[in-house]
């Protein structure tokens, strides 16, 4: 449904052109939900700007590939058609809902404005339509929370305002950017919650960004690891936890103290840091901390199927030891 | 057990709510809510809880960054609530505190070298000699190069600078580190690192931490035993294995049940509290918990449940009226 192929996306600093996302392809089925995880500086966040074509300007600029969806290709797609299709066909949660909700409107003005712009021309319809919006996203007494500010709502009810806002035109597709990253452990549960038990009433995509690899495994059927600005793997959720290919995926996955993990062991570790984009080294953009770096490396792996679906950029994924042993 | 290192005996932390025209009190926040823990020398106790829950004020009180409503921190056995300025001084040195945001704790204008070797300023302790060959020793010890010392933190990546405030917290030897939410504002793959560190430092030098966290996982990991906070109180308080194994206030059940974990072969059922964490200038009656509890009853909405040893389990204490299965 939505096909990102080969998208490189740059911004104009101080330090001269950065390319934050560079030849990112993945693609987003029906109904289903695809995961996109990675540190901070890895492209996640822009690729989704990308999408939603809301890149800060005019530093950011998509410089190519292409971005189709329903037959169009956003990428190139005059601003204002985009207009019908941000908010209408593709709806966006962020990950600070008091940044993402205008302080000085009430919540009932700001859902409305979405279907002022997609749905109806009457007021009065789209505070109804808000209303009901409110009661879908498990807000209670919505009547009354349609007059309130943002700031008289507490987190876990402004990502639902969010969430609502999103949804209010039955998207085909929703990119949610962190959208749990702000809240609390029990607050994050209601809000994945409600996403899911949406999804299934409503049937849409969702598109997940965020560096959780437990919110991955807890609610997606794909999931693509990004590195640098690069994939470094992508495939079905239950594959690359099982048998993870790239040697940074293997990693993360070995570094996370989980609830099984021997108390005060040592835990394995990714040595170094992600190199900054105005310093990445050519070639593989993970060698400086992989421990299976060869002179291979320098050139730029291209990505391999490993099975079905399943895709991993490394020279050397064939010859990588089963799990357990890795260093 | 060994004699206590710090002792926390009924903490109450109240702030003061300033309402009005004339700015009066009428109201209070209940931060911290009648606490009592103890920690032994060399072991670490994890404090977990959301956001209002009150552990960063516990953990800023028993550092003395907040002055205790009421209450006792016998430290080595003097109560640090009641001592003055200048007597809590020679205490500071054992006492330390590393925190979240690397970015805000560490002064921006001083060089690496010159926020490392002013603790050892405060307390008078060298000439500049040795002072500079402390703080190499330092740099060395977190694992950051010697040329660190002539930059600033603006120079250095998350994980680097938390490195940084942690051998500042390191530099005069303490014996307890108060970490509030050390790793929660790094990347994945630099949170082990800094636990690793954290852990050795430990190790090496015999140190006790009182480790805050949100995150349930990383807090096992590194703690001996585990409190789990509610609006200000603990509700539960365990080994580490123990709580998460056998986990006995509904509140833990559910914050254990909540967190995903990164395995997708077990999609377990969440157990999902509804509503948000009540106030602590307005607490409920009764239960803290009771507004939220799946399990709740009358007498968990009128009677305030106290901490009590869980039957047959010794060392594990639950504040909940009942016994669920």
């Amino acid at each position: 449904m939505l096909e990102v192929r080969d998208l490189v996306t740059t911004f104009d600093t101080d330090a001269g052109t950065l390319t934050a996302v560079d030849g990112v392809s993945f693609s987003v089925h029906r109904g289903r939900t695809l995961g996109i995880v990675g540190e901070s500086g890895c492209g996640k966040s822009v690729t989704a700007l990308s999408i939603m074509r809301l890149l800060p300007q005019p530093m950011g600029r998509i410089k190519g590939g292409s971005i189709l969806f329903d037959g169009l290709d956003l990428a190139r797609l005059p601003s204002e058609q985009m207009l019908e299709v941000r908010g209408g066909r593709i709806g966006m949660i962020f990950q600070e809902p008091m940044t993402a909700l205008n302080p000085v409107h009430t919540v009932g003005r700001q859902l409305s404005e979405v279907f002022l712009l997609h749905r109806t021309r009457s007021k009065r319809d789209a505070l109804q339509m808000s209303v009901e919006m409110l009661r879908k996203v498990g807000i209670p007494s919505p009547e009354i929370r349609v007059g309130e500010y943002p700031h008289q709502l507490s987190g876990g009810m402004r990502q639902r305002v969010v969430i609502a806002m999103a949804l209010a035109c039955k998207p085909a597709l929703v990119i949610a950017d962190e959208p749990t990253t702000a809240l609390d452990v029990t607050i994050q549960a209601q809000i994945l919650e409600l996403m899911q038990s949406l999804q299934h009433e409503m049937g849409m995509a969702i598109m997940l960004i965020t560096h959780d690899l437990g919110v991955i495994a807890d609610m997606c059927d794909d999931v693509v690891v990004m590195y640098a600005g690069r994939v470094a793997e992508s495939g079905p959720v239950d594959r690359i936890f099982a048998e993870p290919s790239h040697p940074y995926t293997r990693g993360l996955l070995n570094s996370i103290p989980r609830l099984t993990t021997p108390r005060k062991s040592r835990l394995n570790i990714i040595e170094g840091m992600v190199p900054s984009l105005a310093d990445l080294p050519v070639g593989c953009r993970f060698q400086n901390r992989c421990p299976f770096r060869i002179e291979a490396c320098s050139g730029q792996p291209v990505l391999e199927s490993v099975a079905p679906g399943h895709d991993v950029a490394c020279h050397r994924w064939r010859e990588l030891p089963p799990l357990a042993s890795t260093p | 057990m060994s004699a206590p290192l710090l002792d926390v005996q009924d903490l109450r932390m109240h702030f003061p709510v300033k309402e009005g025209l004339f700015q009066r009190s009428k109201k209070s926040c209940r931060a911290v809510d009648g606490v009592s823990l103890s920690v032994a020398p060399g072991e670490t106790i994890g404090l977990v809880g959301e956001s209002g829950c009150g552990k960063s004020t516990l953990g800023k009180c028993i550092v003395r960054l907040h002055q205790p409503t009421t209450g006792a921190i016998l430290f080595e056995g003097d109560d640090l609530a009641k001592l003055s300025p200048s007597r809590l001084k020679p205490h500071r040195r054992h006492l330390q505190m590393i925190f979240q945001d690397p970015v805000e704790s560490l002064n921006a204008r001083h060089m690496v070298g010159d926020i490392l070797a002013e603790p050892y300023l405060i307390h008078r302790m060298g000439d500049s000699v040795w002072r500079r060959r402390k703080v190499l020793e330092l740099l060395d010890k977190v694992g950051l190069p010697a040329n660190a010392a002539e930059r600033y933190p603006f120079e250095f990546s998350g994980g680097q600078r938390q490195r940084i405030g942690i051998a500042r917290s390191i530099a005069l030897e303490p014996k307890l580190i108060v970490c509030d939410e050390p790793v929660s504002a790094l990347d994945v793959s630099i949170q082990s690192q800094v636990l690793n560190l954290l852990l050795d430092l430990q190790r090496e030098m015999g140190l006790s931490y009182l480790f805050i966290a949100h995150n349930l996982a990383v807090v096992k990991h590194v703690s001996d035993r585990v409190a789990i906070m509610y609006l200000g109180r603990i509700v539960e308080f365990a080994g580490a294995d123990e709580i998460y194994r056998n986990p006995r206030h509904p509140y833990t059940r559910a914050l254990i049940s909540a967190i995903p974990q990164p395995d997708p072969r077990h999609r377990q059922q969440r157990i999902v509290l509804t509503g948000d964490v009540p106030s602590p200038i307005d607490p409920p009656s009764g239960c803290p918990f009771h507004p939220r509890c799946p399990h709740a009853t009358d007498r968990c909405r009128a009677e305030v449940p106290s901490l009590r040893p869980a039957p047959g389990l010794p060392g594990h204490t639950v504040s909940c009226h009942y016994d669920l299965p």
